[in-house]
């Protein structure tokens, strides 16, 4: 048996669920939300990432109904969703402010959009029940939204947000104040419910981490505008510019120009005159064009003495070492002064470590493990 | 320790000379009888008699005669009516404009609040004495409604209760919108948006969300606007009319119209203690405001 793969995304036949098309928002001369075409499918697990202001809460509003687009049209279902108002939307989202009503309990916060449906006493009993379990807050059911500390004010916003069982949940950084623990727990909690309803999440996140557990895929935005939108994997792996690759996760960057060797295999000539580095790409560069070669500090291989084979190799010294308790990143100096970045687990007790400050080292990577970008 | 003793002290001391010691004359006079005499009023203190023989001569008569007399509780009464429908008619008139002024764009607030404000700068008795001009038979709304062609013939506004509603709600409505518009401009939009994207339709975020978390502004101002109107006497005497009854009125007329200072003093005395139901009321509001905000 094999499991079916979900990728609506490559399937020329599958119809988004939503649907943005040249959406631009601008407030007043400012441009939040640039000319931004996106498809969201149903089911998905979208992640948005991107610094402080590059406009997602601003794409969750529109989805929402609170903002209207400058330019250009959104469509939920196939339908342009300009006319319908938030209340008429299927359509719930969590507020980054959490936005919870001061003057009712817990409990009648996460009943609020029930109620509005006017189903029966009973349904609306069970469901806040389940919600309130769900995210640990059967205590303060009966509490005001004062009287409860930050992270629990966010499980009543996630569990307020949740318990209308919408079509589509927008979660603008649902769980960036609880603890790692809890936070884990929580995200396998939202996998679980989106498994289990079909519920399509868009999420807003600073953690990459989360967004790489949670997400069927993740966008990368800045400025208004989505730089990369791709699987988790493909993102960290494959980062389409120099911008996603140092956005998500630590990455060294290594500006050079490429010269053509043979199929998809280049030389580059990098700072003053190192030896150049041998590398393998999928992307194709001319003779003497500007590149940077992206490489993951877990993929850069240190060593005491020049490994014999290694496609690329350079000497260094210790610069600096940060001990992360599993595992140790080392910047490395070079003669030339750049400095690059190797990870290794720590597989030792931290006073056997190999190398320590000032050590000669060697730094090795394949051809393979860099990607070679343009910009 | 001194510091604070000195601190608490002194709104005690505020407090006893200028309310205790006032409210104890008072009290004394309504004890007393009326005589033509000046004071007009007896017994009065004499040190040659001694202490006994002062409290002896004093007693509860005017209270008595309060309730015997049904001009007073009819006063008491319709000052209680007038001035329950002045303060819900205030509140009508005060709270969409405070809704207005909170909702406006943040830089014209402060002029809205200088136009609010803008008629203290006049004395309160030429604004009475305004509405004097504007509502009498040949007054400016008689001649404007006239000239419109709406009416024939004046109407008959001033000297009546509507001309003394028009004056409570025009002079008190300040106070109705301060408190209101404070609270509806410290409630943050993102609630609204959080009821209408759980599915209310604006009218019932309004009811819903809106109008509860106001809820405390609109008590505190309809208490703002309900004690003063109790007692008023100069708009109910200065636009009200023959059947304008209120207790304000009364007091005034028993006091230089009468020379009964002691009877004066009585009606004076019960109209404190009716008012201190709705102040208790109103600074437990207050208090359980400031709680909340903690
Ligand atoms: N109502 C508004 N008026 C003017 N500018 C606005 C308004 N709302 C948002 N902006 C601007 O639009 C940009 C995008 O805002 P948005 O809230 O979408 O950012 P964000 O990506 O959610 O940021 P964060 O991660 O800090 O929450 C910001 O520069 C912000 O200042
Ligand atoms: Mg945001």
């Amino acid at each position: 048996m094999t499991i079916p793969v979900f990728e609506p995304w490559n399937d020329p036949e599958a119809k988004p669920l939503i649907q943005f098309q040249n959406v631009t928002k601008r407030f007043g001369e400012f441009t939040a939300i640039d000319d931004l075409t996106l498809g969201i499918y149903e089911r998905e697990f979208f992640a948005l990432l991107g610094p402080s202001g590059c406009g997602k809460t601003t794409m969750m509003r529109m989805l929402a109904g609170f903002e209207t687009p400058t330019d250009g049209k959104i469509y939920l279902s196939g339908q342009d969703i300009a006319p319908v108002p938030p209340n008429k939307r299927l359509v719930n989202m969590m507020f980054q402010s959490y936005a919870l009503f001061p003057h009712l309990s817990i409990w009648d916060n996460i009943a609020f959009g029930l109620k509005r449906e006017n189903k029966p006493k009973h349904d609306i009993e069970e469901r806040v029940q389940e919600m309130l379990r769900l995210t640990r807050l059967e205590k303060f059911a009966r509490r005001k939204p004062h009287q409860i500390s930050g992270g629990q004010r966010q499980r009543v916003a996630l569990a307020r947000s949740l318990a209308k069982a919408p079509k589509l949940l927008l979660l603008d950084e649902p769980l960036g104040a609880l603890d790692k623990k809890l936070r884990q727990d929580t995200q396998f909690e939202l996998m679980d419910i989106q498994e289990k309803t079909g519920t399509t999440f868009v999420i807003v996140t600073h953690d990459q981490e989360e967004a790489m557990t949670v997400a069927s895929r993740v966008a990368v935005m800045d400025n208004g505008k989505l730089v990369q939108v791709a699987t988790p994997d493909r993102i960290y792996e494959n980062p389409n510019s120099v911008y996603v690759a140092d956005f998500i996760g630590d990455v060294n960057i290594i500006e050079g120009t490429a010269k053509p060797t043979g199929p998809d295999q280049y030389d580059i000539t990098w700072k003053e005159g190192a030896e150049p580095l041998n590398v393998k790409s999928q992307n194709s560069f001319s003779d003497g064009q500007t590149c940077h070669l992206a490489i993951r500090p877990e993929k850069v291989t240190i060593s005491a003495d020049k490994p014999a084979d290694a496609d690329n190799a350079v000497q260094g010294r210790v610069l600096d070492i940060a001990y992360l308790g599993n595992i140790s990143t080392y910047h490395v100096e070079l003669p030339t002064g750049a400095v690059i970045k190797a990870q290794t687990a720590n597989t030792r007790r931290i006073a056997r470590r190999a190398f320590t400050w000032e050590d000669p080292v060697w730094l090795s990577w394949t051809a393979t493990a860099g990607v070679l970008l343009a910009e | 320790m001194m510091r604070r003793f000195v601190l608490i002290a002194i709104p005690y001391l505020w407090l006893l000379a200028l309310f205790l010691v006032p409210f104890a004359i008072v009290f004394k006079i309504a004890l007393s009888d009326a005589a033509i005499a000046r004071p007009p009023y007896f017994p009065q203190f004499d040190w040659v008699e001694g202490i006994g023989a002062f409290l002896a001569e004093l007693d509860f008569e005017n209270f008595v005669w309060l309730t015997e007399d049904d001009l007073y509780w009819k006063a008491y009464l319709s000052s209680l009516r007038i001035a329950f429908i002045s303060t819900f008619l205030t509140l009508l008139v005060g709270y969409p404009m405070a809704y207005g002024m909170a909702r406006a764009p943040e830089e014209w607030r402060p002029t809205l609040m200088m136009l609010v404000i803008l008629p203290f700068w006049t004395s309160f008795l030429i604004r009475v004495y305004a509405w004097m001009g504007i509502l009498s038979n040949e007054g400016l709304l008689n001649q404007f409604l006239i000239w419109t062609g709406l009416i024939d013939s004046p109407l008959t506004i001033l000297n009546t209760n509507t001309a003394v509603y028009i004056g409570i709600v025009y002079t008190y409505f300040p106070f109705m919108i301060l408190p209101i518009y404070s609270a509806l401009e410290r409630l943050d939009g993102s609630l609204i948006e959080a009821a209408e994207d759980l599915g209310c339709s604006r009218l019932q975020a309004f009811w819903l969300v809106t109008i509860p978390l106001s809820r405390a502004g609109i008590i505190a101002g309809c208490f703002l606007v309900f004690i003063p109107t109790l007692g008023e006497f100069v708009i109910p005497s200065l636009l009200g009319g023959s059947d304008t009854l209120m207790i304000g009125k009364v007091l005034w007329e028993e006091f230089f119209s009468n020379r009964d200072w002691p009877v004066a003093s009585a009606v004076a005395v019960v109209l404190l203690l009716l008012l201190i139901v709705p102040i208790v009321l109103f600074q437990r509001n207050q208090q359980k405001q400031q709680e909340a905000e903690q």
